[in-house]
């Protein structure tokens, strides 16, 4: 059987059966087992090297796949271990809302974890389609199981986030069909009947009308905008990423996010090939430094540690479009910061969790002393806060430098203060808050000892992620290396 | 066969019209639902005689889905919210009307200039399929029930099916199906949210999710 194929129908098998699953403990290993079997895949699949070199043919694994894919399975698997020991912990009938006081009860297990495994089948799909129409069917299908992930905290705030991340992502996607269409339409008369698969659109690029594939990128990137998060589009993103479980988060933000900008990626690689890499490319730039400008904005003071890590998802998701609009270095940072933000930034919410679980608020003012009240969850926050902020020898110092390269060989003056300004308004903004959280006299009300406050299946995966994040940094394995250089070519980078 | 096709289209525009003035959720779902019908039903109008099983079997699909299982999960979730009728929506109905004709010629025009001359007889397809967008957009920016929002997103959606229709460009029969079933999932999904909100606020206005800001 096709590996592509038997990536997606794991997960989505494995759903099932947890769907039908009466008793707890067999689900969670289930979850975690079906996690570990997804990244063995993936990881056998880098080894054997590409597949699927057949231009028609809608799935493929090859380097423009598989780092997203790598990064997306080893971030599930990090948050289903994380996942199984915090469902063991929220097993209760009701629970008391921190914020509010009121009582409310959680999703059903066996619903959220078999959500959570069509999640993983979805977002696979996403990675491995190379085919327009089948892509926006995958995209579209992750909105909608990841929409009641989101509402596992049965009340009205999380209902408030989900909904708007229904309504705003699927009328954003609908665009993105539309846009699929013009895409057709752009085709030559006698080429209206090809595959649309991205090799193949980019084969006939050069005959595509340009007015038509310009509108169906503008469409595509709005449409795949909306659900990457870039600014104006972002608005679902910090209510969702709030109100979720930290966990889910953590997927949101390192594979749901990425996944939509593969897509914006493959029009783009169509577009330089019909040769308007600087239409595309400078939309992407443009979207980009918005997306970096509103992020800076909203994290100056803001109060909640969750809302603030959604709002740098936005800022990073700036800095990967900027990348790839650039080009060039800049792509192969882009590409390698896709990988290591989702690293980071999955390290983060479940640092976030552990704090949340420990101080029950998620306000930046309520939180104190984390590394003496806390010291593992402690350590991780402010190494996630030292990683995320893109100093060494983490993963994200590398992808920026390479993207700086970018900007000082394409001689782009301007966008190169932009991007600077952004990164440092940035990181005074969110010093600010991460300091005053880790060190300082607890204010935990903790009474609960700490073996109990920092199980072992709460430290140990984003102690892992961090760890990727630093690999990432200080010693790029060669075939690492050279999948994000083909991924660079592959989607429109090589300019 | 073209004055049939061109009909069916003039019934199309006229069910935008409908779905603005009509204040009461049930109307609109079924309003939606008759638009679906119609544009479900447009291909094998337009095609002549060269008319295939798949075709049929396209339109089946979708004009069940549009005319029975839609409306259906949508009445579900309206039942026993009083959904009756939207007493103050952000937007006037009569405001709203006039908004949608004065969208008509934008469309009109947008639609002109893709020069997309679609099957026969179905010069205006491509105009009223953007006018369908647009009606789409204004319903969800202009009402508060969640129920309505929904009925907003899926006259988008018969938009963009039309739009495919004036290209004449089908998609292959598999994403042809995953669309369908998307589009399925998300009013599932949307109208079990719907049910959750009326249980939580006892009302479907969505203008009271409002506690999440920053």
């Amino acid at each position: 059987m096709n590996l592509p194929l038997a990536l997606v129908l794991l997960p989505a098998g494995a759903a099932l059966a947890a769907f039908l699953t009466r008793a707890d403990r067999p689900r969670r290993v289930l979850l975690v087992a079906t996690a570990a079997t997804h990244a063995a895949l993936v990881i056998a699949g880098w080894a054997r090297g590409a597949t699927g070199d057949d231009a028609e043919a809608w799935l493929g694994l090859g380097p423009a796949e598989l780092p997203f894919l790598a990064a997306t399975s080893l971030l599930f698997l990090a948050a289903s271990v994380y996942g199984a020991g915090y469902l063991a912990r929220e097993a209760a009938a009701e629970h008391v809302d921190h914020e509010e006081g009121f009582l409310f009860q959680n999703t059903r297990e066996a619903a959220f974890t078999g959500g959570l495994l069509l999640f993983l089948a979805t977002m696979s799909l996403v990675a491995v389609s190379r085919h327009f129409g089948l892509l926006w069917v995958a995209v579209e299908a992750t909105t909608l199981v990841s929409a009641p992930l989101i509402y596992f905290h049965r009340h009205h705030r999380s209902l408030e986030a989900t909904w708007k991340y229904l309504l705003v992502c699927s009328v954003g996607i609908a665009f993105a069909l539309l846009g699929n269409f013009f895409l057709a339409g752009a085709l030559p008369r006698g080429a209206s009947h090809v595959p649309m698969t991205q090799a193949v659109l980019a084969e006939n690029a050069a005959r595509m009308n340009p007015a038509w594939l310009k509108a169906a990128f503008v469409l595509l990137l709005v449409g795949y905008g909306t659900k990457m998060g870039l600014a104006p589009m972002h608005t679902w993103l910090p209510d969702a990423h709030s109100e979720a479980p930290s966990m889910v988060s953590a997927l949101l933000s390192g594979a749901l996010l990425n996944g939509a900008l593969l897509a914006i990626l493959r029009a783009h690689a169509v577009c330089v090939a019909a040769g308007l890499g600087d239409f595309s490319g400078g939309l992407l730039v443009f979207l980009g430094l918005v997306s970096m400008g509103v992020a800076a904005a909203f994290l100056i003071h803001q109060t909640d540690y969750k809302r603030m890590l959604a709002y740098s998802s936005v800022e990073h998701m700036g800095v990967m479009a900027l990348g790839w609009g650039v080009g060039g270095a800049a792509a192969f940072g882009a590409g390698l910061h896709m990988m290591g933000h989702a690293f980071t930034k999955g390290m983060l919410f479940l640092a976030a969790g552990n704090l949340l679980a420990i101080w029950r608020s998620k306000q930046t003012s309520e939180v104190r002393g984390a590394l003496r009240a806390a010291p593992a969850s402690g350590a991780l926050w402010l190494t996630g806060f030292l990683a995320i902020s893109g100093l060494p020898p983490f993963g994200l110092f590398l992808s920026e430098l390479r993207i700086l390269q970018g900007l000082v060989a394409h001689a782009r003056w301007t966008e190169t203060a932009l991007f600077l300004a952004f990164l440092a308004v940035v990181f005074v903004a969110m010093a600010r808050v991460f300091l005053r959280m880790v060190f300082g006299e607890p204010s935990a009300k903790g009474e609960t000892p700490l073996r109990l406050r920092e199980p072992i299946s709460a430290v140990l995966p984003p102690l892992a992620l961090g760890l990727g994040a630093l690999v990432l940094g200080v010693w790029i394995p060669s075939w690492i290396h050279s999948a994000l250089q083909g991924m660079g070519l592959m989607l429109g980078g090589g300019r | 066969m073209e004055t049939f096709a061109e009909v069916l289209i003039i019934l199309v525009v006229l069910t935008n019209l409908k779905l603005l003035g009509s204040s009461r959720a049930t109307a609109c779902i079924r309003t939606v639902a008759a638009q679906g019908v119609l544009l479900a039903a447009l291909p094998l109008v337009t095609s002549g005689d060269a008319i295939t099983l798949r075709m049929i079997a396209q339109a089946l699909v979708s004009g069940t889905l549009k005319a029975f299982v839609l409306p259906f999960l949508l009445l579900r979730a309206t039942r026993g919210a009083r959904a009756g009728r939207e007493l103050a929506p952000f937007v006037g109905y009569t405001t709203s009307i006039l908004l949608g004709v004065a969208l008509m010629p934008l469309a009109l025009a947008l639609g002109r200039k893709l020069g997309v001359t679609g099957p026969a007889g179905a010069d205006l397809l491509a105009p009223a399929a953007l006018f369908t967008l647009l009606v789409g957009l204004l319903i969800i920016v202009c009402r508060k029930q969640a129920v309505t929002l929904v009925v907003g997103y899926l006259a988008m959606e018969n938009g963009i099916y039309a739009m495919g229709l004036a290209f004449a460009q089908r998609e292959p029969l598999l994403v042809e199906m995953g669309i369908l079933l998307d589009v399925f999932a998300a009013v599932f999904v949307m109208g079990l949210v719907a049910r959750h909100i009326h249980r939580e606020f006892d009302t479907l206005d969505t203008d009271r999710l409002s506690s999440l800001k920053g």
